[in-house]
């Protein structure tokens, strides 16, 4: 019984980090960029946000310290593609290199370095529930955060004219620009509120999941967060159910070790990559249903006046 | 305010200036970095663009690390020109090691030199298996390359590290996970005495010399070609763009995998956990900073390898962590793309002449037209 609770909530923090992330390249995505550099993005704010918890002992200036690093980062991609029309997949390619190396070089100082003992947030009365208050109710804030992220994400999108200029801009950025709508600039402010959400992820790893700094810390996770996308056929609630589920097959590895399953650790922790690929096949052997649900500009250069 | 206007044919004097004028940012960058951090700038260039070439043995190591990532880069050319994304190299990379180090360990004090051959082509097989798969999902399923031969680089990084901690860890190796050192016979032949350059200079350079000959004076390299700049001019030409995916995935996977092999048989000498060393990755940059052009990637995989070895020597000179390396082929790769800008582009400084346009319609006729 309790390991089970253990588990779902297990589940939950592992989910929230791509849930996060990829709700971000959602954001992007919806306005039709793609940023590869995820992975880079949400090194350099794993860092920036362990150093600064490291030096203030506050967790909520982490993750602030996080989306500032995942924003900038974000901004001089969005300048390079959206004003310099450079590929949009080299750029995040080589976002996602620089990330790597600078966040291996700016955290080497900080290997060693252990954060101060984290606080608990059971919430009162609904923690106590057995089962259900060890799987669900003594989650890091972030968890539910998450959950709002998405169904506010999803207000935004499908409720707000706001919400609705963004998606055109992704479907056809030719019709908003003749109606007068900023493409880039609006572009612009997508790659940026993306690379802010990839920061909060990289933070969250870096400063709850696994409190620590290890190069390359991140392991493929905004990789599997851009799988994500596509998983979710680019909808909000999906990418969170995906997310939990990814973060399950992230879990069951460590959940079957413990129960002694007798399988080296290494194929166990192959799971998560594995299951990306299976994932990507099952979704992508329908051309029609991707191309549906695609925003249809995602990946090609806008423009205006040409 | 500057604008970009289009040029009306892209800029050949750019597609040349701008890996120069990359590379000549990166430095700047460089330099205020090293200040920023209170070294000498100075030794700091030193270090990077000297030290690698002054003497014939610094040499030698700059040849030894431009190696893998020459023949990677190769490859790779011949997957991004048909805007093939293979950006899992370094699995693949992984995979032929694997293969190769899987042969050499067969071989015994009495093995004959025959088992060179067999390692080379044993990591070529290695990577084009790995490499394969990715081809096979995108082929069948349409599943995205980028994503799957990403994922496949932490599997085949997953499985070195079980056999590697597993079945063939060395007995005698007091427990450190890593495979016995290869026979002497395995070791990939050397070219001199006094220096670790081997042959597989010599099949990178081969290696240019075939790509070259493919790409510009074979009908199957232009049409090669045509599908990665035109898909549906290919299409429309009958060429297959599903040939085009695998001879890319092919190649640059057995080259991955050959880069592997003669890494593993040569410099490393056995299987430890630190095989993939981010030559598969370093080779995207190669791949892109030398034009995708066989001769081109010749001077950046030379390049490549000075920001390596200058990251070494930064670590023992200049007390700056290794990592620095990683930074600046980022960097490096960042100004490249900026400034290939200026290939189709032109900046303007003025405000863009405009055509004296016709006036606009009075409001009669408008009136006219309800």
């Amino acid at each position: 019984m309790d390991s089970t609770a253990l588990l779902i909530a297990a589940t939950l923090s592992a989910g929230t980090v791509l849930a996060i992330a990829a709700l971000g390249l959602l954001i992007n995505e919806k306005a039709g960029i793609v940023n590869l550099g995820a992975e880079g993005m949400m090194l350099c704010a794993a860092i920036a946000g362990f150093a600064t918890v490291v030096h203030t002992g506050n967790s909520w200036l982490g993750f602030a310290a996080g989306m500032a690093a995942g924003a900038f980062l974000a901004a001089v991609f969005g300048v390079l593609v959206i004003w310099l029309n450079t590929n949009q997949y080299a750029t995040g390619l080589a976002l996602s290199l620089f990330g790597a190396g600078f966040s291996a070089f700016a955290g080497i100082k900080y290997v060693q370095e252990k954060l101060p003992e984290q606080s608990q947030y059971p919430i009162p009365f609904l923690a106590d529930v057995p089962l259900l208050g060890p799987a669900l109710f003594r989650q890091h804030p972030m968890v539910y955060i998450a959950m709002a992220l998405t169904a506010g994400l999803i207000w935004f999108l499908y409720r707000t004219r706001a919400g609705l200029v963004l998606r055109s801009v992704g479907e056809s950025p030719e019709s908003a620009h003749a109606l007068g709508y900023p493409v880039r600039r609006i572009r612009l402010a997508a790659v940026v509120a993306g690379g802010a959400l990839c920061g909060l992820a990289g933070a969250y790893v870096s400063v709850v999941y696994t409190p620590l700094w290890v190069e390359g810390m991140i392991a493929g996770k905004g990789w599997i967060a851009l799988a994500l996308t596509t998983f979710a056929t680019w909808r909000p609630a999906r990418v969170l159910l995906g997310a939990y589920l990814f973060g399950g097959v992230t879990m069951l590895q460590f959940h079957l070790q413990s129960l002694g399953v007798n399988v080296p650790t290494q194929f166990l922790s192959m799971l998560p990559y594995l299951a990306t690929i299976v994932v990507l096949v099952l979704i992508s052997r329908n051309p029609l249903w991707i191309r549906v649900n695609m925003p249809s500009s995602i990946g090609k250069p806008f423009y205006p006046g040409a | 305010m500057a604008q970009l206007e289009i040029r009306p044919q892209p800029s050949s004097f750019w597609s040349y200036a701008s890996p120069v004028l990359a590379l000549l940012i990166t430095v700047l960058i460089g330099v205020a970095l090293f200040v920023a951090l209170g070294k000498d700038p100075v030794k700091g260039l030193q270090v990077f663009f000297w030290e690698p070439i002054k003497s014939p043995y610094a040499i030698g190591e700059l040849l030894v690390k431009a190696t893998p990532l020459l023949i990677i880069a190769l490859g790779l050319a011949v997957c991004f020109r048909s805007n093939v994304w293979n950006i899992g190299a370094e699995g693949q990379f992984v995979m032929g090691a694997i293969a190769a180090g899987g042969i050499a360990l067969l071989a015994g004090k009495t093995t004959g030199p025959w088992i060179i051959p067999a390692i080379l082509l044993a990591g070529i097989m290695g990577g084009m298996l790995w490499a394969g798969i990715t081809a096979l999902l995108r082929d069948r399923f349409n599943a995205n390359e980028i994503l799957v031969s990403l994922m496949l680089v932490y599997v085949a990084d997953m499985v070195l590290n079980f056999l590697v901690f597993g079945p063939w860890k060395d007995p005698n190796g007091y427990n450190f996970p890593q495979t016995k050192t290869f026979e002497a016979v395995t070791q990939i032949p050397r070219l001199m005495q006094g220096s670790r350059v081997n042959i597989g200079i010599l099949l990178a350079l081969l290696g240019v010399a075939g790509l070259w000959l493919f790409l510009f004076r074979t009908y199957a390299g232009f049409r090669h070609e045509v599908s990665g700049l035109a898909p549906a001019a290919a299409r429309y030409a009958g060429f297959s763009s599903r040939r085009a995916l695998w001879l890319a995935l092919l190649t640059s996977g057995g080259a991955a995998g050959l880069a592997g092999a003669l890494e593993v048989a040569g410099p490393i000498g056995q299987l430890t956990p630190y095989v993939p060393a981010g030559y598969g990755f370093a080779a995207i940059i190669v791949a892109f900073v030398g034009r995708l052009h066989p001769v081109g990637v010749v001077f950046s995989a030379i390049l490549m390898s000075m920001f390596y070895i200058g990251g070494e020597l930064a670590q023992s000179r200049l007390g700056l962590p290794k990592s620095i390396t990683g930074v600046f082929q980022g960097l490096l790769l960042f100004s490249l793309l900026a400034c290939d800008t200026l290939i189709a582009y032109r900046l303007r400084l003025a405000k863009p002449i405009t055509m004296p346009v016709a006036t606009p319609p009075s409001s009669d006729v408008l009136k006219g037209a309800e």
